[in-house]
C-alpha cells in the first residue's frame, strides 16, 4: 500500500479482481498497464488488486475506504462471471461500501466520485442478443452496477467492455489495453464527462461537481 | 561452635551449595559435582568448616530414600511393562554386563571379592540426572539413542533396590553366618508384604481422607510422613530405608494422588540429595586420594573403558546410528549418583573400608568431570567422521542437490509442508538430522538425507546456492537460529519460510531478517477457539471471520512489539495494551452494529459484524 501522506486527492483508485489471475491473458496486461502509469491528469493511480491482497477473503475495510475517499475516479477492473463480479469483489462492495459510510444517513463518502466499470466477457458481442443464448443485450446486466453507484451518490461512467475475450488475438489485446491505459491517463478530461448526469442527483450536495474538489469526504 | 551448630551447620552447607552450585552450572558442569565441590571445599580437607561428615550424611541419607520413592512413583507397573524389553533386556546387559566384566578383571587383578563386587556395581550405574539433561540440552529424548539411555537409566533405578538391599547382607556373610538371620528373613518378609498389602488397602483411602481436609501442608506433611514411615518401618526390621520408600512410591505410582506427591517430595528430595552430595563430597579422604594418583587415573580409565566396552557393543547390536553412538556410550559410561550411594551404604555396613570407598567415590566424581569434556571432543572429532562414514552407508547427501526447495528438519511440521509440496509436484531437498526418522520416513518412498542445517558444507552440497526457497521447520530453537543465521550470512538470496516455536523464536528470526514466518501453534489455536464459538452459539462463518480478523490484529501488534524485544517491562505492556485494544475494537462494533439495527428503515439483519448470537 502507497504511503497515505504521499496520496493527496484526487487520486484515480484502480480496484481489480480476477480469481484466476495465472490464466489471465487481458486483465492481468490491464492491470499492469495501469500499475505503471506514472499519473494521470487528475492524480497518481493506485492498484488494488484484491486476489492478491485479500487471498483468505479477509478486507481491510479501513484501508479500502480510505483509499477511496481519496480517490475522484474509481475503477472496477474485472473479467464478467455468470453476468456479474467475482464473488471477492461482491464481498469488497458489501464490506467496503458499508451503510452509514457509502450510503444511507451520513453515509457521503463517496458522493460526487465517478465510478468507471472496466470489463471483458467470454461470450463474443453477438451473444448477448435476443436471437443467442446469452438472451439479453449486455446493458441489461448493468443495473445493478449503476444503482450501486447511484445509492453512493458517485457518476456511472459509460463502461469499457472487450467481449469475446478469450478469442482475442493479440492485437487485439494490445489495442484494448492501450485504448484503457490511455483513458486513464487522460481522465478527467474525457470529453463525453460534461454530458453525464448523478444518477441521483437528489443525493447530491449543490457544492459537489466532479470539476471541483471535494472538501466534505472523510 | 558446639553450641551453635544447628545455626552454623546449615548456615555453612546452605551457602556452600548456593555458591558452588551456579558455579559448577556456570561451567557446563552440573549440579552434582557442584555440591561434591562444595563438600570437598567445607570439609575436613578444604576450608574444615565441618570436621565429622558423618552426621552429616546420617541425616542426608533421607534424600536417598525420597529419591527412591520419587523413583517408584515414576515407575508406572504399566509403563515398565511396556518398556520391559529395552529396560529389562538392555538395561541388565549394560549394568550386569559390565559389572560381571569389572568383577573379573579385580578379582584377577587380586581384590577381595566382596570389595570388587561392590565397586563393580557402584561403578556399573551412571549418572541418570547428568544423562538426562544433556539428552534434553540436545534434543536427543525422541532419537532412539535417547531412549536407549532412558531405558538403561531405568532400570539402573529398579536394580539400585536389590543392590542396596544386597550390600548389608555382604556384610552380614563377612561378619557371622548364625542361625538368627532366618528368624530377621522372616520378618522381613513380613514387613515387606504389610507394606504392600497397607499401600494397596489403606494408602489411597488415606490420602483421600487427608486430601478432603483440604489443607495443602498437611498433605505435604502426610506425604512425608508417608515415606518416614515406610522407612521407619524397613529399618526396624534391617532392611534398607530405600526399598520402602521405593515401594511405596510404586504402589502409589497409579494413583490419582501421584502428581501431588511428586510436587510435594520434589524440593525436599533435590535439597536432601543436595545435602547427601556434599556429604558424599565432604567423606573423601584426600590423603588416600592424593597418595595413589596413579591407581585413581587407573581406576577412572580401566571402568570407563570397560563400560564403553560393554555399551558400545550393545550400541551395535540395537543399531543404533553410527553417529549418535558416542553420545550414548560416553553418558553411560560414567559413575553416577547411585554410585555414590552404592559406596556409601557398603562403607556404612563395613563391606569396604573408608579409603577403598574414598577411591571410589573419587573416582566416579572424576568420571563425571570428564563427561562434559569427553562429549565436547566427540562433538568435535568423532561425530562429525562417524556422520561421514553413515553418509556414504546410507546414500547420503554427498552429490550436489539442485531443487527449488531445501526443507530443513522433517518432524510433524516439515512433512506436512513437504506433503503440499509433493502433491503440487516439487519435488524439495529434504534435510533431518534424526537417523531413525530418516529410515522411517524413506520406508514411505521419501527421498531424506542425513544432514544437518546449521553446517554449511552440508547447505552447499543440499543446492542452498541455487535453491529459491528454504523451509527451516527444525524443532529445536537454537539450531533452528543457528541455521537461519549461517544462510542469512551465505545464501543471502535465499528466501527462509521459518517455523517459529514461540514468540521468543519468532522475535530471533526476525531478528535476523527473516520475514516469513509461522507460529507453529497460532492456527490450531485459533481453529480451536473457532470451535468453541460455533459451540456458543456463534454462526460458523461469523466465528471465521472474527477468528481472522483476531490474526490479522495479532500479527500486526506482533509486528509492533518487535522493537522493544530487549526490554521485558515494555513487552508486557505493549501485549495488555494490544489486547485491551481488541476487545475495545470489538465491542465497539457490536455497539455500532446495534445502532444501526436500530435505525428505522434501514435494518439489515445480514450485516451485525462482531454481534454474540441473540440469546
Amino acid at each position: 500500500m502507497p504511503d497515505p501522506a504521499e496520496i493527496t486527492a484526487n487520486t484515480v483508485l484502480v480496484i481489480t479482481a480476477h480469481p484466476q489471475m495465472e490464466h489471465s491473458r487481458i486483465n492481468r496486461r490491464m492491470m499492469r498497464s495501469a500499475s505503471k502509469l506514472p499519473a494521470t491528469a487528475s492524480g497518481p493511480v493506485i492498484v488494488r488488486d484484491l486476489y492478491s491482497l485479500y487471498p483468505d477473503y479477509l478486507i481491510d475495510v479501513a484501508a479500502e475506504q480510505a483509499l477511496l475517499a481519496q480517490a475522484s475516479l474509481v475503477v472496477w477492473q474485472h473479467p464478467i462471471h455468470w453476468y456479474s463480479m467475482p464473488p471477492l469483489m461482491k464481498l469488497w462492495v458489501d464490506d467496503v461500501l458499508s451503510f452509514g459510510w457509502a450510503y444511507g444517513p451520513g453515509g457521503t463518502a463517496l458522493r460526487g466520485k465517478d465510478l468507471w466499470l472496466v470489463a471483458t466477457t467470454g461470450g463474443p458481442e453477438d451473444s448477448y442478443h435476443p436471437e443467442s443464448y446469452n438472451r439479453y443485450f449486455f446493458d441489461a446486466f448493468l443495473p445493478p452496477y449503476e444503482q450501486t453507484a447511484a445509492l453512493c451518490g458517485m457518476r456511472f461512467l459509460p463502461p469499457l467492455l472487450l467481449h469475446g475475450a478469450h478469442r482475442a488475438d493479440d492485437a487485439q489485446i494490445a489495442a484494448h489495453t492501450h485504448l484503457f491505459a490511455d483513458r486513464l491517463a487522460t481522465y478527467p478530461r474525457w470529453p463525453e464527462l460534461d454530458e453525464l448526469l448523478y444518477g441521483l442527483t437528489r443525493h447530491v450536495p449543490e457544492d459537489a461537481r466532479p470539476d471541483e474538489p471535494l472538501t466534505d469526504t472523510l | 561452635m558446639e553450641q551453635s551448630s544447628w545455626l552454623t551447620g546449615p548456615l555453612v552447607y546452605l551457602a556452600a551449595a548456593v555458591l558452588a552450585v551456579p558455579l559448577a552450572k556456570f561451567f557446563g558442569l552440573g549440579s552434582i559435582i557442584g555440591y561434591l565441590a562444595a563438600g570437598i571445599l567445607i570439609g575436613p580437607w578444604g576450608l574444615q568448616f565441618v570436621t565429622n561428615p558423618q552426621d552429616m550424611l546420617h541425616f542426608s541419607e533421607f534424600g536417598v530414600v525420597l529419591m527412591l520413592f520419587l523413583v517408584g512413583l515414576e515407575l508406572e507397573p504399566r509403563r515398565l511393562w511396556a518398556l520391559r524389553k529395552p529396560i529389562f533386556g538392555w538395561g541388565s546387559v549394560q549394568l550386569f554386563g559390565s559389572a560381571a566384566l569389572m568383577l573379573g578383571v579385580a578379582v584377577i587383578a587380586g581384590l577381595d571379592w566382596r570389595i570388587a563386587l561392590v565397586a563393580a556395581l557402584g561403578l556399573g550405574m551412571s549418572s541418570t540426572a547428568i544423562g538426562l539433561g544433556v539428552l534434553n540440552e540436545r534434543n536427543l529424548m525422541s532419537t532412539s539413542s535417547g531412549q536407549s539411555v532412558l531405558s538403561v537409566a531405568l532400570l539402573q533405578d529398579v536394580a539400585a533396590i536389590p543392590i542396596l538391599a544386597l550390600l548389608p547382607l555382604l556384610a552380614a556373610a563377612q561378619a557371622h553366618s548364625d542361625g538368627s538371620g532366618w528368624v530377621g528373613a522372616a520378618k522381613a518378609i513380613g514387613v515387606i508384604a504389610a507394606i504392600i498389602l497397607g499401600g494397596r488397602l489403606l494408602l489411597r483411602p488415606a490420602l483421600r481422607w487427608i486430601a478432603r481436609s483440604d489443607t495443602p501442608e498437611i498433605f505435604t506433611a502426610a506425604s512425608l510422613l508417608l515415606v518416614v514411615a515406610t522407612a521407619a518401618l524397613m529399618q526396624t526390621v534391617g532392611l534398607s530405608m530405600a526399598l520402602g520408600a521405593f515401594l511405596a512410591g510404586v504402589l502409589l505410582a497409579e494413583s490419582e494422588y501421584r502428581r501431588e506427591l511428586e510436587t510435594d517430595i520434589e524440593p525436599f528430595k533435590g535439597l536432601l540429595l543436595g545435602l547427601f552430595f556434599i556429604a558424599v563430597g565432604m567423606s573423601i579422604d584426600f590423603a588416600v586420594v592424593l597418595a595413589q594418583p596413579l591407581l585413581i587415573a587407573g581406576v577412572v580409565l580401566g571402568f570407563l573403558l570397560l563400560k564403553s566396552f560393554v555399551l558400545w557393543g550393545m550400541g551395535r547390536a540395537i543399531g543404533l546410528p553410527k553417529p549418535e553412538r558416542p553420545v550414548f556410550i560416553i553418558l553411560l559410561a560414567q559413575g553416577g549418583e547411585f554410585g555414590f550411594v552404592v559406596f556409601q551404604t557398603a562403607a556404612q555396613a563395613g563391606v569396604i573400608d573408608t579409603p577403598v570407598s574414598s577411591l571410589l567415590v573419587a573416582a566416579v566424581a572424576i568420571s563425571m568431570l570428564v563427561t562434559p569434556l569427553l562429549l565436547v571432543a566427540a562433538d568435535r572429532w568423532l561425530i562429525p567422521l562417524l556422520a561421514g562414514q553413515t553418509r556414504s552407508t546410507m546414500k547420503e547427501i554427498d552429490e550436489p542437490q539442485n531443487e527449488a526447495v531445501i526443507i530443513a528438519g522433517f518432524g510433524r511440521y516439515g512433512q506436512v509442508v513437504g506433503r503440499m509440496l509433493y502433491a503440487n509436484g516439487i519435488q524439495p531437498t529434504v534435510l533431518d538430522h534424526d537417523a531413525d526418522q530418516i529410515e522411517t520416513m524413506r520406508k514411505f518412498g521419501w527421498r531424506v538425507f542425513y544432514g544437518d542445517a546449521t553446517r554449511l558444507d552440508l547447505m552447499r552440497t543440499a543446492g542452498a546456492a541455487k535453491a529459491r526457497v528454504l523451509v527451516l521447520a527444525i524443532d529445536d530453537v537454537e539450531r533452528s537460529v543457528e541455521a537461519a543465521k549461517m544462510v542469512r550470512e551465505n545464501f543471502p538470496n535465499l528466501t527462509i519460510v521459518a517455523r517459529a516455536r514461540n514468540v521468543r523464536h519468532y522475535f530471533e528470526l526476525l531478528d535476523l531478517g527473516v520475514t516469513l514466518i509461522e507460529r507453529e501453534t497460532l492456527d490450531a489455536a485459533l481453529m480451536s477457539a473457532r470451535s468453541v464459538l460455533e459451540q456458543l452459539g456463534w454462526e460458523r462463518h461469523q466465528a471465521r471471520t472474527l477468528a481472522m480478523r483476531f490474526r490479522r490484529h495479532n500479527v500486526e501488534q506482533l509486528a509492533k512489539t518487535a522493537p522493544h524485544l530487549k526490554d521485558e517491562a515494555k513487552l508486557i505492556a505493549v501485549a495488555k495494551q494490544a489486547r485491551q485494544q481488541l476487545e475495545e475494537l470489538f465491542a465497539q462494533e457490536r455497539d455500532e452494529a446495534q445502532k444501526r439495527q436500530a435505525l428505522a428503515g434501514w435494518s439489515r439483519e445480514d450485516d451485525l459484524p462482531g454481534s454474540p448470537p441473540a440469546a
